[in-house]
């Protein structure tokens, strides 16, 4: 099977998805011809031609707001924003206007898209280039929001939003784009090509969306963690030597409530792990489900473990970033807890 | 026709065609700019101030020069800039790109994250700071660090910022070449594009309310216009006549999509405020004298209360977008070799070569003298750190500034990292 990274599973979704269905266009900023600054789309401009495969002004509002048109057309538009800090100017799109057309018409109008963007940091990106803006999708009714972990879940889930009837938000972890990265900044790692998740299908399947993935079985502890946090959460547990279950939720609404009421159940403890900021953030959504569903098994409060309430900052990237040690502290801590 | 034919296409229609605008020339291809009409130095005329816009709709069509291919300094448009002058711009110039190579170069040498270069679009901010009051504030893009450089901002400070060192004077939160220095009429550079060109004329809309004399000069990309800040500060800035100047710097390329895509049917990127009825003016952004002469005459029609001007200046992006990007990707590799408004520092040098102001010999000892400063100025900034090494912002830094007050919560988590 092939060995992909993250950035040409993404790719081969849209060729997979594009090659099977005249109706999906893909555009975005320096995503023609080029391929994207981050060369998601590259060679599919030359395999589909201009009008499948086009450059867009810099509007975020602009390509959003034509992919809602093409979409209530009856086209299916996967679009990309350049970073998902530059989603804003098309937030109103995407809220008052994506979310909404199906209940609005009552099902007379729908929107199949997909709008991909990378998000997350720890690539010195500075404020602009690092944002995880992911709760302010999952707090909108009517849009589905997805974060991959790894090129083989990447590419089946991008393949399955492309296909759902409804507007979906793929945030894509930039950080392991091209890997390789095991949760530590500081030490050597595997390259992607070295890690099982890079043997990715070369034609069409699907990763259905609402499934979470246990990637770490354990007793102790469970930390339920999306993208770039699941591999932190992995290296956590090994620095620690706490037996933590690491759940991968890899889509956050649809959410798979029962995989984490499953592991907490077993393993009575509970952390949530995310890069976004901590207040309002979705990790407060998480910790409220366990609460709810799995209170009289807990045997310690609930713990997040996210990036502080600040912007994000660039020199100080990695005092920002919720590494191994912060989250291997909190870890230490839970297990201490009574 | 009859009620049940009304609707129903004709027999013979044509089916709709998609169009995507594609550049001259792409990478293997001869460069190609016979598509940029360059009038004759000289040429345009220059109306009085107080013109009505709708009297100049073709300047927003041609493009103001002032340096012809001799290097004379020729037409209406020539401005009041003594050889003292101008020899200081030259250098000024000559400093942004010297600072330009040590910092892409530190860079590439891993001392910072990322640089973004001004390559043969010297002229632009450079001038401009010239012709500027020094009360009046720019609402800049990464690109025009030349409005600082020529006001004699420190280069150690923003040397300091590239590195985000412990002397970075915006402790490190910020993006290398994010700079900001309010004392220098410098608004905060933003990551998020075209947000600035509105809050310039928010300024200046306020400097009016107040009964201030200052103005404000909003400034951005060709690719950035197509964003709705763009528009929303067109009709603000009409709307309330506004004392600000609005800049587009066309440098032909936003990074790999070529102005095409952000301009579409209409002329010129200037063209843009004549629907909005602001006098709009395009100028040869590589020639210093045209540049600061088209700059004071829309900055005096701000001042004397005669509203908004836009500008847009024709140049080339020389260099990469960013030291994250590979040009030959999507452009013909010499392209820059072949843009006809040639290199700013080179027709300044020629202009004042012709009129005995300067020499080669002159020109290769301002060299390197700039050279020396900007090399003295870079080691006094790596004493205070680079981005990996040395003295940094402290991770305090991080919650500082958030609010004006440190809040509860943030005193915890601040408190959880032990700082
Ligand atoms: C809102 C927003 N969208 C996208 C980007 C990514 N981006 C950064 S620079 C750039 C190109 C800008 O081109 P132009 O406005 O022509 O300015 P130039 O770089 O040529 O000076 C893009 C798309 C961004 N920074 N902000
Ligand atoms: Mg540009």
């Amino acid at each position: 099977m092939p060995r992909m990274t993250m950035i040409e599973a993404i790719r081969s979704a849209m060729d997979v998805a594009m090659g099977r269905d005249d109706d999906v266009v893909v555009f975005g900023e320096d995503v023609g011809f080029f391929g994207g600054v981050f060369r998601c789309t590259h060679g599919l401009q030359q395999k589909y031609g201009v009008s499948r495969c086009f450059d867009a002004p810099i509007s975020e509002s602009g390509i959003v707001g034509t992919a809602i048109g093409m979409a209530a057309y009856g086209l299916k538009p996967c679009v990309e924003i350049q970073f998902a800090d530059y989603m804003y100017p098309a937030y109103d799109q995407i809220v008052s206007e994506a979310a909404r057309l199906r209940y609005r018409s009552a099902g007379d109008f729908t929107c199949p898209m997909v709008i991909r963007m990378p998000t997350g940091g720890g690539i010195f990106g500075g404020q602009t280039h690092s944002q995880s803006p992911e709760a302010l999708f999952t707090h909108v009714a009517g849009l589905k929001t997805i974060v991959p972990s790894n090129p083989y879940d990447a590419k089946g889930l991008l393949i399955a939003a492309i296909e759902d009837p409804d507007p979906v938000i793929f945030l894509e972890p930039k950080r392991l784009y091209n890997g390789p990265f095991d949760g530590h900044h500081d030490k050597p790692v595997t390259a992607w090509s070295k890690h099982a998740l890079s043997e990715v299908p070369e034609g069409h399947y699907t990763v259905p969306l609402g499934q979470a993935v246990t990637r770490r079985e354990g007793a102790a502890v469970s930390i339920i963690a999306y993208g770039t946090m699941v591999h932190v959460a992995l290296a956590a547990a090994e620095d620690t030597g706490i037996d933590a279950e690491v759940i991968d939720l890899r889509t956050l609404v649809p959410l798979d409530l029962e995989a984490i009421v499953a592991s907490v159940e077993k393993t009575g403890r509970c952390i949530v792990l995310h890069e976004a900021t901590l207040t309002s953030g979705f990790g407060g959504e998480l910790a409220a489900l366990v609460q709810e569903h799995c209170f009289y098994h807990l045997e310690a409060p609930v713990m997040r473990v996210t990036g502080w309430d600040t912007p994000y900052p660039h020199a100080q990237e990695w005092d920002y970033f919720p590494g191994p040690a912060r989250l291997g502290q909190a870890l230490r801590d839970i297990m201490e807890a009574r | 026709m009859s009620s049940d034919e009304a609707g129903k296409a004709p027999a013979t229609i044509q089916p709709l065609k998609f169009h995507v605008p594609q550049p001259a020339s792409r990478p293997g291809e001869k460069p190609d700019f016979s598509d940029v009409v360059i009038p004759k130095a000289g040429s345009v005329a220059r109306p009085p101030v107080d013109v009505d816009p709708k009297d100049i709709r073709d300047l927003a069509y041609s493009i103001i020069r002032v340096l012809n291919r001799e290097g004379e300094a020729v037409g209406p448009w020539v401005p009041d800039l003594s050889p003292e002058d101008l020899v200081r711009g030259l250098r000024h110039m000559m400093t942004l790109r010297s600072f330009d190579a040590r910092m892409q170069m530190a860079q590439r040498q891993g001392k910072t994250s990322f640089y973004m270069q001004h390559t043969g679009e010297e002229a632009v901010s450079c001038a401009f700071r010239i012709a500027l009051g020094p009360h009046d504030m720019n609402f800049p893009t990464y690109r025009q660090a030349g409005l600082l450089i020529a006001h004699d901002y420190p280069l150690v400070d923003m040397m300091c910022q590239i590195y985000s060192n412990q002397r970075d004077p915006m402790k490190g939160r910020q993006l290398p070449v994010m700079y900001s220095s309010k004392e220098n009429g410098f608004f905060s550079i933003s990551g998020n594009l075209a947000t600035q060109f509105v809050q310039a004329v928010g300024w200046a809309m306020a400097s009016a309310i107040k009964n201030d004399t200052r103005i404000a000069a909003a400034w951005i990309g060709d690719g950035s216009t197509a964003e709705s800040d763009f528009h929303a500060a067109l009709v603000f800035a009409s709307t309330y006549k506004a004392p600000v100047v609005l800049n587009v710097v066309n440098n032909q390329w936003a990074i790999s999509t070529f102005q095409g895509i952000a301009r579409g049917g209409s002329g010129t990127f200037a063209a843009r405020g004549l629907g909005f009825g602001i006098p709009a003016l395009r100028v040869d952004g590589n020639d210093y004298l045209a540049v600061y002469a088209v700059a004071q005459w829309a900055i005096e029609r701000a001042r004397r209360n005669l509203g908004p001007t836009l500008v847009e200046y024709v140049t080339y992006r020389a260099g990469a977008h960013s030291t994250s990007d590979d040009p030959s990707a999507y452009r013909p590799k010499h392209e820059s070799d072949e843009w006809p408004l040639g290199d700013p520092l080179v027709r300044l040098k020629q202009h004042l070569i012709a009129i005995g102001a300067w020499s080669e010999e002159r020109h290769k000892q301002a060299e390197a003298e700039i050279l020396a400063t900007v090399i003295a100025a870079q080691k006094e900034a790596e004493s205070f750190g680079t981005l990996h090494s040395g003295g940094k912002p402290s991770a305090r830094d991080i919650f500082e500034d958030v609010y004006a007050e440190l809040p509860p919560h943030l005193r915890r988590q601040r408190q959880q990292i032990g700082v």
